[in-house]
């Protein structure tokens, strides 16, 4: 906000004041129910189980216990094993998807690439028309054989056309002007890509970058089409879905550990899974979220 | 020579676009090689499924396979229709969706005008964080979210009621309550991150207006109402344009985790196609039916789809898709 911006609004009659009132109260009052559940969630995870029995979920542990914590971490072969399913899944995603989507968002700008249209609307056309869920899963599991094989998640998240569209209006910021003259020095197409046009869209790199990450590492719809539970390490998200979905899945993982099977506290366990599988996006993302603010508000501008 | 033979003048017709059509393949022969890996992948994951749509049109048996099971003609659809199926997933679509996008985008630009109205730098920073936080957990956090607070045992929901002296209630078991539970999370989840869009929006205008009005005397309802507000109105109207072309496309994450896999007592008012179409896939193996939703659904979408660019056209033409 620039300086005479401001200077006009110092003289603020009451109509002014009772806007900015409103605002505070309205936002507040809704930034609080964006934040509450986490806490919610949060403080239940830390509660002790008969607590919960007694008097329900809370946002401050009526009675203080790590005992949830002690049970997922007493056997950590599980989370640890869906950890790093997810981990490595999300690196290698990003970063093939990334060198996937900003090549092909290049060429398609590139105003003399004679075949840029036809294959824009190759792309764009997938999102108006689609097999649908039945043919993309027979496709998966009896033409390609990816069931029960980490390619079946990591290669469908690679690329979307909203992405593409996404690096294709960064890039057009670019002059082309650039990409010729690099021509008339007798560069070729990928060199001018690789050495020119990725350093000078570091930042629309880290945006696009950042939202297949975190598609990566949200990613529980594929892994729970494709992974069955044959395999033992499965995705975060579908461990997280298990453990809230199913109480024998919890006690089957939870049987290693010396606990009575009937002491097993399904509910705290199911949050503080929850925390151990969300933590690192809630930590990471006040630092990131600019990137994505970036790409939302690109992205709007067309497609 | 002044004059060209016509037999020298057809040859040439024919040679030169050969020539240049081979040329410009060759001048664009490693941008055409860039683009390959991402026409491959769509070629593979999105037009290979589409024959598969075959499916709606036979009588889909395991053991036979997709082209040894019994043809059955437009058979699935009309059962589709008798049973009353059909109305009641696009009903539900088509009705959550326009509650989407209109409640949506009413509350985004609320938000958006307000947060612009705020003097407070570190008070819009801490609330618009906080607001899109839900934007980045995934739909199975979204759904234990919910559970905490409408679990009947232990909810906190039922824990306010109970301590107003209020009766519990039954949200897992009743439909009635389920478009009010959905609507409000998708509003929780997708304001903060709609609004940016507005909010960019907003910046956008020029200040020297806001100044003007406000020397002739302009209130600040005034100023929202008049100048801010008809800023807004060609953001809005393009993005609802937008979002109408997807308006057969259900936010499967969302119903399927808020309601769960199996409660059966819900689908009357939860049920979309997505969420049919899902079910008919793991649950109830009936891969014809499922199919022939899918394809229902991509052909009206597709109408639907055309009629809405058709229509930013109007609007707008630089705008429009295609």
């Amino acid at each position: 906000m620039d300086e005479t911006f401001v200077s006009a609004h110092k003289k603020t009659d009451a109509s002014g004041l009772v806007v900015r009132w409103i605002g505070y109260l309205f936002i507040g009052f809704f930034a609080l129910c964006c934040l509450l559940p986490f806490l919610l969630v949060l403080g239940t995870s830390f509660t002790s189980e008969s607590a919960i029995k007694l008097s329900g979920f809370n946002f401050w542990p009526k009675e203080f216990s790590t005992f949830a914590y002690k049970i997922v971490f007493e056997n950590p072969d599980l989370i640890i094993g869906s950890y790093i399913v997810t981990i490595v899944m999300t690196i290698v995603g990003t970063t093939v998807g990334l060198l996937l989507v900003a090549m092909t968002g290049y060429a398609l700008q590139r105003p003399d690439f004679m075949y840029r249209n036809k294959i824009s609307f190759f792309i764009y056309f997938t999102t108006l028309f689609s097999g649908g869920l039945v043919p993309f899963y027979l496709l998966i599991t009896q033409y390609l054989h990816l069931k029960d094989n980490y390619l079946a998640v990591l290669l469908p998240g690679l690329l979307s056309p909203f992405l593409i569209i996404m690096m294709k209006s960064f890039v057009r910021s670019i002059p082309h002007a650039i990409t010729e003259s690099a021509k008339i020095d007798g560069a070729g197409d990928f060199t001018i890509f690789l050495r020119l046009i990725l350093p000078m869209t570091t930042p629309a790199l880290a945006t696009i970058g950042l939202f297949i990450a975190l598609g990566y590492w949200n990613e529980w719809y594929n892994s729970m089409l494709f992974l069955s539970p044959d395999m033992k390490y499965r995705t975060l998200q579908l461990f997280l879905y298990n453990v809230i979905t199913s109480a024998d899945f919890v006690r089957n993982s939870a049987a290693a550990s010396n606990v009575q099977l009937r002491d097993v506290p399904l509910e705290s366990m199911k949050m503080a899974t929850a925390v151990v599988a969300t933590g690192p996006v809630i930590l990471f993302y006040p630092f990131v979220q600019r990137y994505f603010i970036k790409g939302i508000t690109v992205g709007a501008v067309k497609g | 020579m002044s004059t060209a033979s016509p037999a020298q003048l057809t040859e040439k017709r024919y040679t030169t676009p050969k020539r240049g059509r081979w040329k410009r393949f060759k001048n664009n022969k490693t941008l055409l090689l860039m683009c390959f890996p991402a026409v491959a992948f769509f070629l593979i994951f999105s037009y290979m499924p589409m024959p598969g749509l075959y499916l709606a049109f036979i009588k889909y048996n395991y053991s036979d396979g997709i082209f040894g099971s019994a043809f059955a003609g437009l058979e699935n659809f009309r059962f589709l229709v008798m049973t009353g199926d059909l109305w009641r997933l696009t009903f539900n679509t088509i009705a959550y969706n326009i509650a989407f996008i209109l409640l949506g985008n009413m509350l985004q630009i609320t938000v958006a005008v307000l947060l612009n109205e705020m003097r407070s730098k570190w008070f819009k920073k801490v609330s618009q964080t906080m607001m899109f936080l839900p934007y980045f957990v995934s739909a199975v956090l979204i759904g234990l979210i919910a559970y905490n607070i409408l679990s009947y045992d232990y909810g906190i929901l039922n824990s306010v009621l109970h301590s107003l002296g209020l009766d519990p209630v039954k949200a897992y078991s009743s439909p009635g309550a389920w478009p009010f539970i959905i609507v409000i999370t998708y509003l929780w989840q997708s304001t903060g991150y709609g609004s940016i869009v507005y909010f960019a929006a907003i910046m956008g205008l020029d200040s020297e207006i806001v100044e003007a009005s406000e020397i002739d005397g302009a209130n600040a309802f005034q100023r929202i109402r008049y100048i801010v507000l008809p800023w807004l109105k060609p953001t809005f109207i393009i993005l609802l344009l937008f979002s109408l072309g997807g308006i057969l496309k259900g936010n499967f994450g969302l119903f399927f985790n808020l309601v769960g896999a199996n409660n059966t007592a819900l689908y009357a008012s939860t049920d979309i196609i997505e969420t049919y179409v899902f079910r008919s896939l793991m649950t109830n193996f009936n891969f014809s039916m499922g199919s022939a939703v899918s394809l229902y659904q991509s052909l009206f979408g597709f109408i639907v789809v055309l009629t809405a660019n058709w229509l930013v056209k109007k609007v707008s033409p630089d705008n429009s898709l295609f």
